[in-house]
């Protein structure tokens, strides 16, 4: 089958693409495009360290057809990251330990990003339930639960 | 204790690595990459026990993009020499199978081709004739006569010093139990488990102008590492470089020394910079895995707690290759009497070989499932002689001075202090004779 | 048919340092003349946090800022030798060859602050902000960078160190098991509480409350860290992992996230600990081992608090509701 041209919107940017058929979503940023803080730690859709936001919602993208977010708005870790600085996220898990090989560390970030931007207010469980795909083998992930929490506090004005 | 002021030792700074992990600037190993870079996939056994009686490459050569195939013929050395740095022998496991495979996965021949998926298709279409061989897979079936025999030296146990097994003779076991009012037995298992680092185990091996190869690899530990490579090279320590220090989770995962020879032979037969990095389901099923071991544990207890006696049996199931389990194997002799003062011990600790992937260093490293099998065993015997968990503890808990099984004098002990803090934890009231014992002096409880 | 409770304990030591000894890790330091002091290792970081840990000891010894302290691993063209990250052994091997190297650098350094201050090295402290002042009189000082000048363009003297740290190995007595396997060691006690449901087999861990003894921490936050993820792993193998289900048989081998059963922040129990400190004779600043014991108490103390749940004792890992409900069922019987 013939390659394809595919547009959508890459971190902000509308970019034009040309990948053979199922290309996943995964590979055309990590090979082709060098964005490379999504992850591929399983390629089977089983540990979540690749996860992008499509539209805001988290999605694996090693699982994902580049055809499919054609017109869609796709944002990974480097277009959430401020030049200079941290996003509150970021910040939080830095500061609060939520990190230790750093592996699974992007894919965690996204999927808290999308969780604090359709809820500002999460309650555990709910922080709890947006985690569940994503897999961390060193933290325990009680440090990127407290993480979350503290980043819903400071992007409501109140954390410290 | 005499408390000296420290400026930054006891502070929780900030990790070094932190903002590269957070923003995903942190490099691993599927980042770095060359224009000119080669993929390799291996031919691994779809068998647990065979003898191979030829390899067919005509079709993989076909698939575009294929660029060679490695078998052991051209592997210099051809032996994973990791226990023979550390001066354990003997040499076992090829690099690349030669006339037989004793796993299932085994390495049999590397492809190297443009991309991963040409690599892989030609991967697939690699034909290899097998004869089938019988298999065992349980560690004491494996040690009975007439059972497949897989070591080139007439056993299926890695032989210490002249013995069967590492042993341990403290004291007098059966003067102990004769002396003993309950005799308490046990039979624990554990499981292979999986390291499971959320980055696989991979590598990139770069031919420079000057000769040299570089290795970006995610070995925990460099050296060893560049060194076994270089002796399975045959190239003088001199023509390699080893680049790594940052590592996507180990666990004890990533000391085999499985990926780099190998990538490395790549890169100089081809001139081109080579990545050899194993996918999840490698990872899982082919990569070693925490072993099991069977613990036979028979203790002689006095009716008011004691441990007089305690004979132990076990086996270390190293599956096909010793990797790094008779090391493992020693360390848990050291270790399985557990941190209880013992006048009388008998260990017999086997390290034993089976038609599965190689069993290797894991977080707790032969320790794990000791501390496992002995802390049931120590509730089974309270149980027995009608004690309280705690008590039976405190009560034969090893402190300064004692003397440990393997005869080294007890140094650093503070087994009754760590007890004490949990109990307090959990609001649990101890007798006050607990509350009050040290281990930094043996005033009877 | 109920949902019971239960509590189970168990106390362990762990070691620090390979078997038997053998292995010895080396370290490098070099001022430069900005100020900054390099560490050069070949030492891994595998998400333990090595890299800050070493820049804390390096500081510490040194007596200078932790942000003056640069780490510069891993590579084996500028890094001295290691003999790589396992075994508990990083922190306490590299941390002592660092003290080894950082005092052989500060013995320089403080040289040439004396005769910058003309004084005798013997009267001069560091006050670990980047100054070398006079003891008792604070006012005459000079700062680590013009000090790092001085030594490079006035006295021709390079502010640097060399260290290692080795035990020497050890054998091991074929006939009796007589051996020297560790430098130090570390202990835990862990107290489970579980929920075992007699329908359905499955164990939910309540919370895992434990004590640890490791020397002394030199990042609290990252002990934490090894405490937390450890004791998610010690009952991951508890009461889920197995790459092969029925072992010894081979079958149903997973290949993937989807089939290999691990627990996730849904399972996660309550974690509750205290770390004490009984600094070791031999580790830099008395720190000990912390790494891989994390792991090893949660598991007999959950098999422990399911019998004292269930009356059943499963001596076979994983403890899996299968087996679980086998067990029941043969008691019943």
């Amino acid at each position: 089958m013939a390659s394809k041209i595919v547009t959508f919107t890459l971190n902000g940017r509308r970019i034009e693409v040309l990948v053979k058929p199922l290309t996943t979503v995964q590979t055309l940023l990590r090979d082709q495009l060098g964005l490379t803080s999504t992850k591929a730690g399983c390629k089977q859709g089983g540990c979540g360290s690749c996860t992008v936001l499509v539209n805001g919602d988290p999605m694996m993208s090693c699982l994902l057809p580049v055809e499919d977010v054609q017109g869609q708005e796709v944002t990974t870790l480097e277009g959430i990251t401020p030049t200079p600085g941290l996003h509150i996220i970021q910040e939080v898990f830095y500061e609060n330990f939520a990190i230790q090989c750093g592996y699974c560390t992007p894919g965690m970030i996204m999927v808290s990003k999308a969780l604090l931007d359709r809820n500002p207010h999460p309650g555990r469980e709910e922080i709890i339930d947006a985690l569940t795909g994503n897999y961390c083998r060193c933290t325990g992930y009680e440090p990127i639960i407290q993480a979350i929490e503290e980043a819903a506090r400071r992007m409501n004005g109140n954390g410290n | 204790m005499t408390e000296e002021k420290l400026n930054v030792v006891g502070q929780s700074v900030l990790r070094r690595d932190g903002l590269g992990h957070v923003t995903g600037k942190t490099i691993f190993i599927d980042d770095i990459n060359f224009p000119d870079m080669l993929h390799l996939k291996m031919v691994r056994s779809p068998l647990p026990h065979a003898l191979i009686k030829g390899i067919d490459f005509t079709k993989a050569e076909k698939v575009p993009g294929f660029i060679q195939a490695l078998t052991h013929e051209d592997v210099p050395k051809n032996i994973y020499t990791i226990l023979c740095l550390i001066g354990v022998g003997p040499d076992e496991e090829p690099v690349l199978a030669e006339d037989k495979v004793l796993y299932k996965g085994e390495q049999i021949a590397a492809i190297v081709a443009e991309t991963e998926d040409a690599a892989m298709e030609a991967v697939s279409k690699v034909k290899i004739d097998f004869e089938e061989l019988p298999t065992v897979y349980d560690v004491e079936e494996a040690l009975k006569p007439g059972t497949p025999v897989l070591k080139h030296w007439g056993t299926n146990h890695f032989v210490y010093e002249g013995h069967h097994c590492r042993r341990v003779r403290f004291g007098d076991v059966d003067k102990g139990f004769d002396e003993s009012d309950h005799i308490i037995e046990g039979r624990y298992q554990t499981s292979p488990v999986e390291h499971a680092p959320s980055e696989t185990t991979g590598c990139v091996a770069r031919p420079e102008p000057d000769g040299r190869i570089t290795v970006y690899t995610n070995t925990q530990a460099l050296f060893f590492t560049m060194d076994n490579t270089a002796l399975i090279l045959g190239v003088p320590f001199q023509k390699l470089h080893f680049v790594g220090g940052t590592v996507g989770g180990g666990f004890g995962g990533k000391v085999d020394v499985i990926v780099e020879p190998i990538a490395a032979l790549a890169a100089m037969k081809t001139g081109r910079p080579v990545k050899y990095k194993f996918t999840r389901e490698e990872e899982m099923r082919v990569s070693s895995s925490r072993g099991a071991w069977r613990i036979y544990f028979k203790d002689g207890v006095t009716k008011d707690g004691r441990i007089l006696a305690r004979k132990i049996t076990t086996y270390a199931d190293a599956g096909a290759y010793n990797r790094h389990t008779p090391y493992a194997v020693t360390k848990h002799a050291a270790n399985i009497a557990g941190p209880y003062n013992i006048p009388n011990v008998w260990i017999d600790a086997y390290c034993v070989y089976t038609n599965r992937q190689p069993s290797s260093a894991m977080r707790g490293f032969g320790v794990t499932p000791a501390s496992f099998a002995l802390e049931v065993q120590m509730d089974k015997i309270a149980e027995t002689v009608g004690m309280d968990p705690w008590a039976i503890r405190f009560i034969n808990a090893y402190r300064n001075g004692d003397m440990k099984p393997h005869q080294k004098v007890v140094e650093d002990a503070t087994l009754i202090e760590v007890m004490q803090a949990a109990a307090e934890l959990v609001g649990y009231e101890l007798p006050e004779k607990f509350k009050k014992m040290s281990s930094l002096n043996r005033e009877e409880a | 048919m109920a949902i019971i409770k239960g509590t189970g304990i168990a106390a362990v030591n762990y070691p620090t340092g390979m078997n038997l000894g053998g292995d010895p890790s080396q370290a490098l330091i070099h001022a430069t003349t900005t100020g900054n002091f390099f560490i050069s290792l070949s030492s891994t970081d595998l998400g333990q946090g090595l890299k800050t840990v070493i820049a804390q000891i390096g500081a510490e010894a040194l007596g200078v800022p932790f942000e003056n302290v640069l780490i510069n691993t891993a590579d084996t063209d500028t890094g001295p030798h290691c003999m790589g990250t396992f075994a508990s052994r990083t922190t306490h091997r590299v941390g002592n060859a660092v003290v080894q190297a950082a005092q052989e650098a500060r013995k320089v350094m403080m040289e040439v602050a004396a005769d910058e201050l003309e004084v005798s090295p013997d009267d001069l402290e560091t006050d670990g902000q980047g100054n070398i002042r006079v003891k008792g009189s604070p006012d005459r000082s000079i700062h680590i960078i013009d000090l790092a000048l001085a030594a490079h363009f006035k006295y021709g003297k390079t502010i640097s160190g060399r260290g290692i740290y080795m035990k020497p190995k050890s054998d091991v007595d074929p006939e009796t098991g007589k051996m020297d396997p560790d430098s130090t060691e570390a202990h835990a006690c862990t107290v489970a509480e579980v929920e075992v449901d007699t329908e359905t087999g499955e164990v939910k861990v309540l919370s895992l409350k434990s004590a640890y003894e490791v020397g002394r921490q030199v990042n609290p936050a990252l002990v934490e860290g090894q405490i937390r993820g450890g004791s998610l792993m010690g009952m991951a193998h508890a009461l889920y992992e197995t790459t092969q289900p029925y072992y010894p048989a081979v079958d149903h081998m997973p290949g993937g996230f989807s089939e290999y059963v691990l627990p996730g922040p849904m399972e996660l129990p309550e974690i509750e600990s205290v770390v004490l400190e009984y600094p070791s004779v031999n580790g830099p600043y008395g720190v000990k081992g912390v790494g891989e014991m994390t792991a090893n108490s949660p598991i007999p103390a959950i098999v422990n608090a399911i019998y004292d749940a269930i009356g059943v004792r499963i001596t076979d890992l994983p403890v899996t509701p299968e087996k679980i409900l086998r067990a029941l069922e043969e008691v019943e019987i």
